[in-house]
Protein backbone atom coordinates (compact mmCIF):
# COMPACT_ATOMS: atom_id res chain seq x y z
CA UNK A 1 0.00 0.00 0.00
CA UNK A 2 1.43 3.34 -0.76
CA UNK A 3 0.66 6.37 1.11
CA UNK A 4 -0.72 9.14 -0.97
CA UNK A 5 1.30 11.96 -1.05
CA UNK A 6 -0.43 14.63 -3.10
CA UNK A 7 -4.17 16.08 -2.45
CA UNK A 8 -6.98 17.94 -4.17
CA UNK A 9 -8.77 21.16 -3.06
CA UNK A 10 -11.48 19.82 -0.65
CA UNK A 11 -9.96 16.45 0.48
CA UNK A 12 -9.50 15.75 3.92
CA UNK A 13 -5.87 16.54 5.66
CA UNK A 14 -4.06 16.97 8.58
CA UNK A 15 -1.45 19.74 8.77
CA UNK A 16 1.06 19.79 11.45
CA UNK A 17 2.20 23.63 12.95
CA UNK A 18 4.58 25.00 15.56
CA UNK A 19 2.29 26.34 18.50
CA UNK A 20 5.12 27.65 20.69
CA UNK A 21 9.20 27.37 20.14
CA UNK A 22 11.08 26.08 23.13
CA UNK A 23 12.13 29.48 23.80
CA UNK A 24 8.27 30.95 23.53
CA UNK A 25 7.29 28.07 26.32
CA UNK A 26 6.30 28.39 30.16
CA UNK A 27 9.09 28.68 32.60
CA UNK A 28 8.14 25.92 34.53
CA UNK A 29 9.01 22.46 32.36
CA UNK A 30 11.07 19.83 33.10
CA UNK A 31 14.01 20.00 30.53
CA UNK A 32 13.17 17.41 28.77
CA UNK A 33 9.99 19.27 27.61
CA UNK A 34 11.03 22.77 27.44
CA UNK A 35 13.94 22.32 25.21
CA UNK A 36 11.62 20.97 22.72
CA UNK A 37 9.02 23.48 20.48
CA UNK A 38 4.81 22.59 21.38
CA UNK A 39 3.66 21.13 18.21
CA UNK A 40 -0.02 20.57 16.88
CA UNK A 41 -1.64 19.06 14.39
CA UNK A 42 -4.86 19.43 13.27
CA UNK A 43 -7.35 18.01 10.42
CA UNK A 44 -9.48 19.82 7.89
CA UNK A 45 -10.42 20.18 4.47
CA UNK A 46 -7.41 21.41 1.78
CA UNK A 47 -7.95 24.66 0.81
CA UNK A 48 -5.77 24.26 -2.77
CA UNK A 49 -4.07 20.95 -4.11
CA UNK A 50 -0.81 20.02 -2.39
CA UNK A 51 1.93 17.37 -1.26
CA UNK A 52 2.76 16.01 1.62
CA UNK A 53 5.55 18.14 3.81
CA UNK A 54 4.44 21.48 1.70
CA UNK A 55 2.55 24.35 2.91
CA UNK A 56 -1.66 23.85 3.28
CA UNK A 57 -4.23 25.65 4.96
CA UNK A 58 -7.50 23.76 6.05
CA UNK A 59 -10.58 24.68 7.00
CA UNK A 60 -11.77 23.13 9.41
CA UNK A 61 -14.90 21.37 11.30
CA UNK A 62 -15.58 24.99 12.93
CA UNK A 63 -14.76 26.94 9.66
CA UNK A 64 -11.66 28.17 11.11
CA UNK A 65 -8.28 28.40 8.27
CA UNK A 66 -5.48 27.01 9.73
CA UNK A 67 -1.84 26.95 8.30
CA UNK A 68 1.03 24.92 9.02
CA UNK A 69 2.82 21.51 6.97
CA UNK A 70 0.80 18.96 5.39
CA UNK A 71 1.46 15.94 7.37
CA UNK A 72 -1.09 13.21 5.67
CA UNK A 73 -3.79 12.54 3.40
CA UNK A 74 -7.13 11.39 4.77
CA UNK A 75 -5.31 10.41 8.32
CA UNK A 76 -6.47 6.88 9.85
CA UNK A 77 -7.10 5.67 13.16
CA UNK A 78 -5.17 2.37 13.96
CA UNK A 79 -5.09 2.26 17.29
CA UNK A 80 -6.11 -1.52 18.17
CA UNK A 81 -6.58 -4.11 21.10
CA UNK A 82 -3.13 -5.94 20.65
CA UNK A 83 -2.85 -9.69 21.89
CA UNK A 84 -4.39 -10.99 25.18
CA UNK A 85 -1.87 -9.84 28.10
CA UNK A 86 -0.07 -13.58 29.14
CA UNK A 87 -0.05 -12.32 32.48
CA UNK A 88 -3.97 -11.60 32.73
CA UNK A 89 -4.81 -14.84 30.90
CA UNK A 90 -5.10 -16.61 34.31
CA UNK A 91 -7.45 -14.58 35.84
CA UNK A 92 -11.05 -15.62 34.43
CA UNK A 93 -9.93 -19.31 35.31
CA UNK A 94 -8.66 -19.06 38.84
CA UNK A 95 -11.33 -16.82 40.06
CA UNK A 96 -14.23 -18.83 38.02
CA UNK A 97 -12.66 -22.06 40.13
CA UNK A 98 -12.57 -19.86 42.92
CA UNK A 99 -15.75 -18.78 43.21
CA UNK A 100 -16.83 -22.55 42.82
CA UNK A 101 -15.14 -23.44 45.75
CA UNK A 102 -16.52 -20.85 47.65
CA UNK A 103 -19.96 -21.51 46.47
CA UNK A 104 -19.83 -25.08 47.44
CA UNK A 105 -18.22 -24.38 50.93
CA UNK A 106 -21.43 -22.25 51.81
CA UNK A 107 -24.48 -24.00 53.92
CA UNK A 108 -27.45 -23.62 51.68
CA UNK A 109 -29.03 -22.33 54.95
CA UNK A 110 -27.29 -19.85 56.29
CA UNK A 111 -27.49 -16.98 53.63
CA UNK A 112 -23.84 -18.31 51.82
CA UNK A 113 -22.80 -15.98 49.56
CA UNK A 114 -24.08 -12.75 47.84
CA UNK A 115 -25.13 -15.16 45.08
CA UNK A 116 -27.20 -17.35 47.72
CA UNK A 117 -29.12 -14.87 48.65
CA UNK A 118 -32.00 -15.39 46.76
CA UNK A 119 -34.08 -13.31 44.74
CA UNK A 120 -33.53 -10.13 43.67
CA UNK A 121 -35.65 -7.19 46.04
CA UNK B 1 10.46 40.78 26.79
CA UNK B 2 6.95 39.01 27.19
CA UNK B 3 6.77 35.74 25.29
CA UNK B 4 3.68 35.02 23.31
CA UNK B 5 2.89 32.39 26.16
CA UNK B 6 3.16 35.34 28.97
CA UNK B 7 0.85 37.62 25.88
CA UNK B 8 -2.16 35.47 25.93
CA UNK B 9 -1.84 34.27 29.90
CA UNK B 10 -2.03 38.36 30.86
CA UNK B 11 -4.87 38.78 29.24
CA UNK B 12 -6.47 35.25 30.53
CA UNK B 13 -8.62 37.00 32.74
CA UNK B 14 -10.91 38.96 30.64
CA UNK B 15 -10.68 36.82 28.05
CA UNK B 16 -11.99 33.96 30.59
CA UNK B 17 -14.83 36.59 31.79
CA UNK B 18 -16.33 36.59 28.23
CA UNK B 19 -16.02 32.82 27.98
CA UNK B 20 -17.72 31.91 31.04
CA UNK B 21 -20.68 33.61 30.57
CA UNK B 22 -20.05 34.47 34.48
CA UNK B 23 -18.35 36.97 36.85
CA UNK B 24 -16.55 35.27 39.49
CA UNK B 25 -15.49 38.69 40.96
CA UNK B 26 -18.77 38.65 42.66
CA UNK B 27 -18.09 35.95 44.97
CA UNK B 28 -14.64 37.23 46.21
CA UNK B 29 -14.94 38.03 49.92
CA UNK B 30 -10.72 38.47 51.04
CA UNK B 31 -7.33 37.17 49.36
CA UNK B 32 -8.64 34.14 51.20
CA UNK B 33 -12.20 33.24 50.94
CA UNK B 34 -15.32 32.94 48.52
CA UNK B 35 -18.73 32.45 48.69
CA UNK B 36 -18.35 28.57 47.51
CA UNK B 37 -22.05 27.84 47.59
CA UNK B 38 -23.01 31.07 46.15
CA UNK B 39 -21.39 30.20 43.14
CA UNK B 40 -22.20 26.56 43.08
CA UNK B 41 -25.93 28.06 42.66
CA UNK B 42 -25.86 31.33 40.56
CA UNK B 43 -26.92 29.03 37.64
CA UNK B 44 -29.96 29.50 38.84
CA UNK B 45 -31.11 25.51 38.61
CA UNK B 46 -32.23 23.24 41.22
CA UNK B 47 -31.58 19.85 40.96
CA UNK B 48 -34.56 19.00 39.69
CA UNK B 49 -33.97 21.34 36.72
CA UNK B 50 -30.35 19.46 36.22
CA UNK B 51 -32.14 16.08 36.03
CA UNK B 52 -34.59 17.70 32.91
CA UNK B 53 -31.81 18.94 31.52
CA UNK B 54 -30.26 15.68 31.38
CA UNK B 55 -32.96 13.36 30.68
CA UNK B 56 -33.79 15.47 27.46
CA UNK B 57 -29.82 15.33 26.57
CA UNK B 58 -29.92 11.51 26.74
CA UNK B 59 -27.65 11.45 30.12
CA UNK B 60 -28.08 10.05 32.91
CA UNK B 61 -30.40 7.12 34.94
CA UNK B 62 -27.77 4.62 34.44
CA UNK B 63 -28.25 0.99 35.75
CA UNK B 64 -26.91 0.12 38.95
CA UNK B 65 -25.58 -3.31 39.48
CA UNK B 66 -25.09 -5.68 42.53
CA UNK B 67 -22.01 -7.37 41.43
CA UNK B 68 -22.43 -10.72 43.41
CA UNK B 69 -19.29 -12.68 41.88
CA UNK B 70 -17.37 -9.57 42.97
CA UNK B 71 -18.64 -9.95 46.16
CA UNK B 72 -18.03 -13.35 46.59
CA UNK B 73 -14.63 -13.34 45.80
CA UNK B 74 -13.93 -10.43 48.05
CA UNK B 75 -15.72 -12.12 50.88
CA UNK B 76 -13.82 -15.86 49.64
CA UNK B 77 -10.72 -13.91 51.63
CA UNK B 78 -12.44 -11.76 54.19
CA UNK B 79 -12.51 -12.89 58.07
CA UNK B 80 -15.34 -14.45 59.08
CA UNK B 81 -18.11 -11.90 58.82
CA UNK B 82 -16.55 -9.31 56.82
CA UNK B 83 -17.13 -8.66 53.27
CA UNK B 84 -19.14 -6.03 52.12
CA UNK B 85 -21.83 -6.06 49.08
CA UNK B 86 -20.27 -4.12 46.04
CA UNK B 87 -22.32 -2.49 43.54
CA UNK B 88 -21.64 -0.58 40.41
CA UNK B 89 -23.37 2.56 38.53
CA UNK B 90 -22.72 1.65 35.36
CA UNK B 91 -22.03 5.04 33.78
CA UNK B 92 -20.89 3.97 30.45
CA UNK B 93 -24.27 3.40 29.55
CA UNK B 94 -24.97 6.75 28.90
CA UNK B 95 -24.47 8.64 25.65
CA UNK B 96 -20.47 9.05 24.75
CA UNK B 97 -19.45 6.06 26.93
CA UNK B 98 -19.00 8.30 30.64
CA UNK B 99 -20.05 10.26 33.42
CA UNK B 100 -18.42 13.05 32.20
CA UNK B 101 -21.69 13.04 29.74
CA UNK B 102 -23.57 14.41 33.29
CA UNK B 103 -20.79 17.61 33.39
CA UNK B 104 -21.06 18.36 29.59
CA UNK B 105 -25.00 18.35 29.82
CA UNK B 106 -25.22 21.25 31.62
CA UNK B 107 -22.45 23.33 30.23
CA UNK B 108 -23.87 23.11 27.00
CA UNK B 109 -27.17 23.54 27.57
CA UNK B 110 -25.60 26.91 29.43
CA UNK B 111 -23.97 27.76 26.41
CA UNK B 112 -26.61 27.36 23.89
CA UNK B 113 -29.12 29.45 26.07
CA UNK B 114 -26.38 31.96 26.41
CA UNK B 115 -26.61 32.25 22.71
CA UNK B 116 -22.65 30.78 22.00
CA UNK B 117 -21.43 29.58 18.22
CA UNK B 118 -19.63 27.18 19.48
CA UNK B 119 -17.49 25.74 23.27
CA UNK B 120 -14.22 24.75 23.87
CA UNK B 121 -12.74 22.44 26.00
CA UNK B 122 -9.09 21.04 27.11
CA UNK B 123 -9.00 18.25 27.62
CA UNK B 124 -7.03 14.45 26.73
CA UNK B 125 -10.43 12.06 28.40
CA UNK B 126 -13.53 11.18 28.45
CA UNK B 127 -14.70 14.70 28.76
CA UNK B 128 -13.93 15.59 25.09
CA UNK B 129 -16.43 13.12 24.23
CA UNK B 130 -19.23 13.79 26.52
CA UNK B 131 -18.48 17.58 25.03
CA UNK B 132 -18.35 16.75 21.80
CA UNK B 133 -21.47 14.45 21.68
CA UNK B 134 -23.44 17.32 23.73
CA UNK B 135 -22.58 20.26 21.15
CA UNK B 136 -23.93 17.71 18.47
CA UNK B 137 -27.08 17.57 20.01
CA UNK B 138 -27.10 21.06 20.63
CA UNK B 139 -26.12 22.18 17.29
CA UNK B 140 -23.05 24.04 18.82
CA UNK B 141 -19.13 24.28 17.10
CA UNK B 142 -16.87 22.43 19.36
CA UNK B 143 -13.33 22.53 19.63
CA UNK B 144 -11.16 19.56 21.69
CA UNK B 145 -7.38 20.71 23.05
CA UNK B 146 -5.54 17.51 23.46
CA UNK B 147 -2.31 16.52 25.04
CA UNK B 148 -2.06 13.60 22.88
CA UNK B 149 1.55 12.75 21.34
CA UNK B 150 4.82 13.20 22.61
CA UNK B 151 7.54 14.97 20.31
CA UNK B 152 8.51 11.77 18.52
CA UNK B 153 4.63 11.83 17.73
CA UNK B 154 3.52 8.52 19.55
CA UNK B 155 0.42 8.90 21.04
CA UNK B 156 -1.29 7.08 23.91
CA UNK B 157 -3.66 4.62 22.14
CA UNK B 158 -6.36 5.54 25.39
CA UNK B 159 -5.71 9.26 24.06
CA UNK B 160 -5.85 8.23 20.27
CA UNK B 161 -9.21 6.84 20.87
CA UNK B 162 -9.93 9.82 22.52
CA UNK B 163 -9.45 11.73 19.52
CA UNK B 164 -11.08 9.49 17.37
CA UNK B 165 -14.67 9.73 19.11
CA UNK B 166 -14.29 13.61 19.40
CA UNK B 167 -14.09 13.58 15.47
CA UNK B 168 -17.16 10.99 15.35
CA UNK B 169 -18.79 13.71 16.98
CA UNK B 170 -18.29 16.45 14.68
CA UNK B 171 -15.75 18.05 16.69
CA UNK B 172 -12.32 19.62 15.53
CA UNK B 173 -9.41 18.17 17.97
CA UNK B 174 -6.57 20.10 17.94
CA UNK B 175 -4.01 17.17 18.83
CA UNK B 176 -0.84 18.70 20.51
CA UNK B 177 2.36 17.95 22.26
CA UNK B 178 3.20 17.24 26.19
CA UNK B 179 3.10 20.55 27.97
CA UNK B 180 0.60 22.53 30.34
CA UNK B 181 0.38 25.02 27.47
CA UNK B 182 -2.22 23.68 26.38
CA UNK B 183 -4.12 26.31 28.37
CA UNK B 184 -2.70 28.45 26.96
CA UNK B 185 -3.77 27.25 23.36
CA UNK B 186 -7.42 27.04 24.66
CA UNK B 187 -7.46 30.55 25.71
CA UNK B 188 -5.93 31.58 22.55
CA UNK B 189 -8.93 30.22 20.68
CA UNK B 190 -11.56 31.75 22.96
CA UNK B 191 -9.99 34.91 22.64
CA UNK B 192 -10.49 33.93 18.80
CA UNK B 193 -13.77 32.29 18.32
CA UNK B 194 -15.66 34.07 20.82
CA UNK B 195 -16.44 30.57 21.91
CA UNK B 196 -18.00 29.44 25.62
CA UNK B 197 -15.23 27.59 27.64
CA UNK B 198 -16.86 24.26 28.23
CA UNK B 199 -14.11 24.07 31.73
CA UNK B 200 -14.39 20.76 33.66
CA UNK B 201 -14.26 22.88 36.48
CA UNK B 202 -17.39 25.52 36.32
CA UNK B 203 -20.12 25.27 38.57
CA UNK B 204 -22.23 24.25 35.46
CA UNK B 205 -20.32 20.66 35.17
CA UNK B 206 -19.94 20.07 39.17
CA UNK B 207 -22.95 20.82 39.31
CA UNK B 208 -24.40 18.48 36.63
CA UNK B 209 -22.28 15.48 38.47
CA UNK B 210 -24.67 16.14 41.92
CA UNK B 211 -27.53 14.33 39.96
CA UNK B 212 -24.94 10.71 40.37
CA UNK B 213 -25.03 11.21 43.78
CA UNK B 214 -28.72 11.61 44.04
CA UNK B 215 -29.60 8.53 41.44
CA UNK B 216 -27.12 6.17 43.69
CA UNK B 217 -29.07 7.52 46.86
CA UNK B 218 -32.35 6.98 45.80
CA UNK B 219 -31.69 3.60 44.05
CA UNK B 220 -29.64 2.27 46.96
CA UNK B 221 -32.41 2.95 49.07
CA UNK B 222 -34.90 1.53 46.99
CA UNK B 223 -32.77 -1.09 46.39
CA UNK B 224 -31.23 -2.04 50.41
CA UNK B 225 -33.42 0.31 52.35
CA UNK B 226 -30.77 2.49 52.85
CA UNK B 227 -28.05 4.95 51.07
CA UNK B 228 -24.75 3.39 50.75
CA UNK B 229 -22.63 3.15 53.34
CA UNK B 230 -19.66 4.03 51.72
CA UNK B 231 -19.25 5.49 47.95
CA UNK B 232 -16.06 5.30 46.16
CA UNK B 233 -15.01 7.26 43.07
CA UNK B 234 -12.32 7.31 40.39
CA UNK B 235 -10.67 10.81 41.76
CA UNK B 236 -8.50 12.67 38.80
CA UNK B 237 -9.47 16.45 39.24
CA UNK B 238 -11.79 16.26 42.35
CA UNK B 239 -15.33 17.22 40.18
CA UNK B 240 -16.06 13.62 40.27
CA UNK B 241 -15.52 13.17 43.94
CA UNK B 242 -17.13 16.49 44.61
CA UNK B 243 -20.39 16.38 42.55
CA UNK B 244 -21.09 12.82 43.46
CA UNK B 245 -20.43 14.12 47.28
CA UNK B 246 -22.92 17.01 47.01
CA UNK B 247 -25.80 14.96 45.02
CA UNK B 248 -25.50 12.24 47.84
CA UNK B 249 -26.00 14.86 51.08
CA UNK B 250 -28.44 16.96 48.68
CA UNK B 251 -30.03 13.65 48.67
CA UNK B 252 -30.08 12.92 52.27
CA UNK B 253 -27.10 10.55 52.31
CA UNK B 254 -25.08 12.37 55.05
CA UNK B 255 -23.86 9.38 56.62
CA UNK B 256 -22.18 7.59 53.09
CA UNK B 257 -18.38 7.42 53.84
CA UNK B 258 -16.47 9.30 50.68
CA UNK B 259 -13.70 7.58 49.51
CA UNK B 260 -11.50 8.88 46.42
CA UNK B 261 -9.40 6.46 44.79
CA UNK B 262 -6.26 7.27 42.57
CA UNK B 263 -4.13 5.25 40.43
CA UNK B 264 -0.80 5.40 42.45
CA UNK B 265 1.87 7.33 40.10
CA UNK B 266 3.97 8.89 42.17
CA UNK B 267 7.61 10.05 40.74
CA UNK B 268 5.96 10.74 37.47
CA UNK B 269 5.96 13.91 36.06
CA UNK B 270 3.04 15.28 34.27
CA UNK B 271 4.50 17.19 31.95
CA UNK B 272 7.70 15.62 31.18
CA UNK B 273 8.06 14.50 27.72
CA UNK B 274 10.13 11.30 28.66
CA UNK B 275 7.08 10.42 31.23
CA UNK B 276 3.86 11.05 29.48
CA UNK B 277 4.05 7.40 27.51
CA UNK B 278 5.32 5.46 30.36
CA UNK B 279 2.34 5.76 32.19
CA UNK B 280 -0.18 3.17 31.34
CA UNK B 281 -3.38 5.59 32.98
CA UNK B 282 -4.20 9.17 31.26
CA UNK B 283 -6.42 10.28 34.87
CA UNK B 284 -7.44 8.76 37.50
CA UNK B 285 -4.09 8.98 38.89
CA UNK B 286 -2.43 10.73 41.49
CA UNK B 287 -0.72 13.01 39.59
CA UNK B 288 -3.91 15.17 39.36
CA UNK B 289 -5.77 13.34 42.40
CA UNK B 290 -2.82 15.11 44.34
CA UNK B 291 -2.31 18.54 43.07
CA UNK B 292 -5.70 19.67 42.32
CA UNK B 293 -7.11 18.67 45.91
CA UNK B 294 -4.11 20.36 47.31
CA UNK B 295 -4.80 23.74 45.19
CA UNK B 296 -7.94 23.36 43.15
CA UNK B 297 -7.71 27.03 42.25
CA UNK B 298 -4.39 25.95 39.36
CA UNK B 299 -7.97 25.01 36.93
CA UNK B 300 -8.69 27.22 34.30
CA UNK B 301 -11.43 28.79 35.85
CA UNK B 302 -10.74 31.66 38.43
CA UNK B 303 -12.00 29.68 41.26
CA UNK B 304 -12.43 26.02 41.02
CA UNK B 305 -15.95 24.30 41.76
CA UNK B 306 -14.22 21.15 42.54
CA UNK B 307 -12.98 21.73 45.46
CA UNK B 308 -12.57 17.83 46.83
CA UNK B 309 -10.89 17.85 50.61
CA UNK B 310 -14.82 19.42 51.42
CA UNK B 311 -15.78 16.06 51.00
CA UNK B 312 -13.18 13.13 51.14
CA UNK B 313 -13.42 11.37 54.29
CA UNK B 314 -10.53 9.16 52.99
CA UNK B 315 -8.15 8.84 50.00
CA UNK B 316 -7.03 5.17 48.67
CA UNK B 317 -4.47 4.48 45.98
CA UNK B 318 -3.92 1.52 44.34
CA UNK B 319 -1.39 0.51 41.45
CA UNK B 320 -1.73 0.32 37.78
CA UNK B 321 -1.36 -3.74 37.89
CA UNK B 322 -3.75 -4.24 40.51
CA UNK B 323 -6.86 -2.49 38.26
CA UNK B 324 -5.49 -4.08 35.10
CA UNK B 325 -6.11 -7.46 37.06
CA UNK B 326 -9.46 -5.87 38.49
CA UNK B 327 -10.60 -4.64 34.58
CA UNK B 328 -9.89 -7.93 33.38
CA UNK B 329 -12.04 -10.33 36.12
CA UNK B 330 -15.00 -7.91 35.71
CA UNK B 331 -15.08 -9.01 32.39
CA UNK B 332 -14.48 -12.64 32.85
CA UNK B 333 -16.34 -12.85 36.42
CA UNK B 334 -19.41 -10.05 35.79
CA UNK B 335 -19.72 -10.16 32.56
CA UNK B 336 -18.90 -6.33 32.17
CA UNK B 337 -16.12 -5.27 29.98
CA UNK B 338 -15.77 -1.47 30.82
CA UNK B 339 -12.44 0.96 30.61
CA UNK B 340 -9.42 0.14 32.69
CA UNK B 341 -9.68 4.34 34.05
CA UNK B 342 -12.83 4.21 35.41
CA UNK B 343 -12.20 0.74 37.38
CA UNK B 344 -9.72 2.19 39.87
CA UNK B 345 -12.45 2.94 41.76
CA UNK B 346 -13.39 -0.63 41.49
CA UNK B 347 -10.08 -1.93 42.75
CA UNK B 348 -10.09 -0.21 45.53
CA UNK B 349 -13.96 -1.04 46.87
CA UNK B 350 -12.27 -4.75 46.62
CA UNK B 351 -9.45 -3.92 49.29
CA UNK B 352 -11.92 -2.11 51.27
CA UNK B 353 -14.69 -3.95 51.32
CA UNK B 354 -12.73 -7.06 52.75
CA UNK B 355 -12.56 -5.38 55.91
CA UNK B 356 -16.06 -4.25 55.98
CA UNK B 357 -18.64 -5.59 58.17
CA UNK B 358 -21.02 -7.74 55.32
CA UNK B 359 -24.16 -5.74 55.61
CA UNK B 360 -21.85 -2.54 54.67
CA UNK B 361 -22.52 -1.48 50.81
CA UNK B 362 -19.99 -0.39 48.91
CA UNK B 363 -20.89 1.68 45.82
CA UNK B 364 -18.53 1.96 42.74
CA UNK B 365 -19.89 4.90 41.22
CA UNK B 366 -18.98 5.09 37.60
CA UNK B 367 -17.45 2.70 34.48
CA UNK B 368 -16.60 3.98 31.16
CA UNK B 369 -16.98 2.83 28.15
CA UNK B 370 -13.86 0.55 26.32
CA UNK B 371 -13.14 -0.37 22.60
CA UNK B 372 -10.04 -0.43 20.36
CA UNK B 373 -7.43 1.82 22.45
CA UNK B 374 -9.08 2.23 25.62
CA UNK B 375 -9.09 -1.28 27.17
CA UNK B 376 -6.42 -2.78 29.29
CA UNK B 377 -4.79 -4.70 26.77
CA UNK B 378 -4.04 -2.05 24.39
CA UNK B 379 -2.47 0.19 27.65
CA UNK B 380 -0.75 -3.14 28.54
CA UNK B 381 0.66 -3.50 25.11
CA UNK B 382 1.54 -0.14 24.49
CA UNK B 383 3.79 0.11 27.65
CA UNK B 384 5.19 -3.22 26.74
CA UNK B 385 6.39 -1.25 23.50
CA UNK B 386 7.43 1.85 25.86
CA UNK B 387 10.06 -0.26 27.51
CA UNK B 388 7.89 -0.92 30.54
CA UNK B 389 8.28 -3.96 32.33
CA UNK B 390 5.11 -6.12 33.21
CA UNK B 391 5.08 -9.06 34.67
CA UNK B 392 3.01 -11.20 37.38
CA UNK B 393 3.77 -11.31 40.97
CA UNK B 394 3.22 -9.12 44.27
CA UNK B 395 1.85 -5.35 43.27
CA UNK B 396 4.06 -3.72 46.27
CA UNK B 397 7.01 -4.22 43.57
CA UNK B 398 5.04 -1.66 41.20
CA UNK B 399 7.74 1.46 40.00
CA UNK B 400 5.38 3.71 38.02
CA UNK B 401 7.03 4.42 34.55
CA UNK B 402 9.02 1.28 35.47
CA UNK B 403 7.32 -1.81 36.47
CA UNK B 404 3.93 -2.69 36.36
CA UNK B 405 2.98 -5.51 38.39
CA UNK B 406 -0.15 -7.79 37.63
CA UNK B 407 -0.63 -9.47 40.83
CA UNK B 408 -1.19 -13.37 40.91
CA UNK B 409 -3.89 -13.40 43.88
CA UNK B 410 -7.00 -11.45 44.69
CA UNK B 411 -5.48 -10.81 48.08
CA UNK B 412 -2.75 -8.87 46.93
CA UNK B 413 -4.59 -6.23 46.06
CA UNK B 414 -4.13 -3.88 49.24
CA UNK B 415 -5.33 -0.19 48.64
CA UNK B 416 -2.55 2.14 50.61
CA UNK B 417 -4.48 5.44 52.36
CA UNK B 418 -3.12 8.75 51.41
CA UNK B 419 -2.26 10.90 54.13
CA UNK B 420 -5.91 13.56 54.23
CA UNK B 421 -4.39 15.40 57.32
CA UNK B 422 -1.02 16.13 55.00
CA UNK B 423 -2.93 17.16 52.10
CA UNK B 424 -5.28 19.74 54.05
CA UNK B 425 -2.15 21.21 55.52
CA UNK B 426 -0.75 21.66 51.68
CA UNK B 427 -4.05 23.03 51.09
CA UNK B 428 -4.20 25.82 53.52
CA UNK B 429 -0.23 26.49 52.48
CA UNK B 430 -1.22 27.14 49.00
CA UNK B 431 -4.26 29.29 50.18
CA UNK B 432 -2.51 31.18 52.13
CA UNK B 433 0.25 32.16 49.25
CA UNK B 434 -2.70 33.67 47.58
CA UNK B 435 -2.41 36.54 49.91
CA UNK B 436 -0.26 39.59 50.26
CA UNK B 437 2.61 39.35 52.30
CA UNK B 438 2.04 40.41 55.89
CA UNK B 439 -2.22 39.88 55.12
CA UNK B 440 -3.65 38.23 58.67
CA UNK B 441 -6.17 35.66 57.86
CA UNK B 442 -9.63 36.70 59.40
CA UNK B 443 -11.92 34.86 61.51
CA UNK B 444 -14.00 34.52 58.14
CA UNK B 445 -11.03 33.21 56.43
CA UNK B 446 -10.40 30.22 59.05
CA UNK B 447 -14.08 28.99 58.86
CA UNK B 448 -13.74 29.20 55.16
CA UNK B 449 -10.44 27.15 54.91
CA UNK B 450 -12.13 24.82 57.78
CA UNK B 451 -14.84 24.46 55.11
CA UNK B 452 -12.47 23.77 52.23
CA UNK B 453 -10.73 21.20 54.23
CA UNK B 454 -13.61 19.32 55.92
CA UNK B 455 -12.19 20.26 59.37
CA UNK B 456 -12.71 22.67 61.67
CA UNK B 457 -11.20 26.67 62.86
CA UNK B 458 -9.28 24.74 66.01
CA UNK B 459 -7.37 22.87 63.53
CA UNK B 460 -6.91 25.38 60.53
CA UNK B 461 -5.25 27.29 63.14
CA UNK B 462 -3.10 24.88 63.94
CA UNK B 463 -1.33 24.19 61.00
CA UNK B 464 -1.38 28.20 60.60
CA UNK B 465 0.92 28.21 63.75
CA UNK B 466 2.57 25.50 62.40
CA UNK B 467 3.14 26.74 59.29
CA UNK B 468 4.41 29.94 60.53
CA UNK B 469 7.04 28.26 62.46
CA UNK B 470 8.84 26.28 60.07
Amino acid sequence: MTEETRCNAGDWVEVERVLLEPADRSKNLPPETAEKPLRMWIKGFAQAAGVVGGPMTVETMTGRLVEGTMSAINPGYFHTFGKPIPELVHVGVDLRARLADYHAAQPADAGGGANAQGGER
Amino acid sequence: MATKFDAIMARRGEIMLKALGMDYSVFEQSPIAFDYEGMMSAHGYSLDDIVGIQTRAGVGHTPLLELKNLTDVVRSMSAPGKGARIFVKDEAANMAGAFKDRRASVSIHVAKEKGYEGVIAATSGNYGAAVSSQAARYGLKCIICQETFDSRHIGQPEIVEKSRICEAFGAEVIQMTVGPELFFHMVELLDQTGYFAASLYSSFGVSGIETLGLEIAEEMTALTGAPPTHCVITHAGGGNTTGTARGLKRAGATDTQIISASVDLSGLHMASDDDFNRKSFTTGHTGFGVPFATWPDRADVPRNAARSLRYIDRYLTVTQGEVFYITEAMSKIEGLERGPAGNTAMTVAVSLARDLPRDATVVVQETEYTGAGKHHWAQLNFAKEMGVEVRSGDPTENAPGKVIVIPERPEQIQAKDFDVARMRKSYVRNALKQAPDGYVPTAADIAFLAADTNSDAAAVEAIIAELKEA
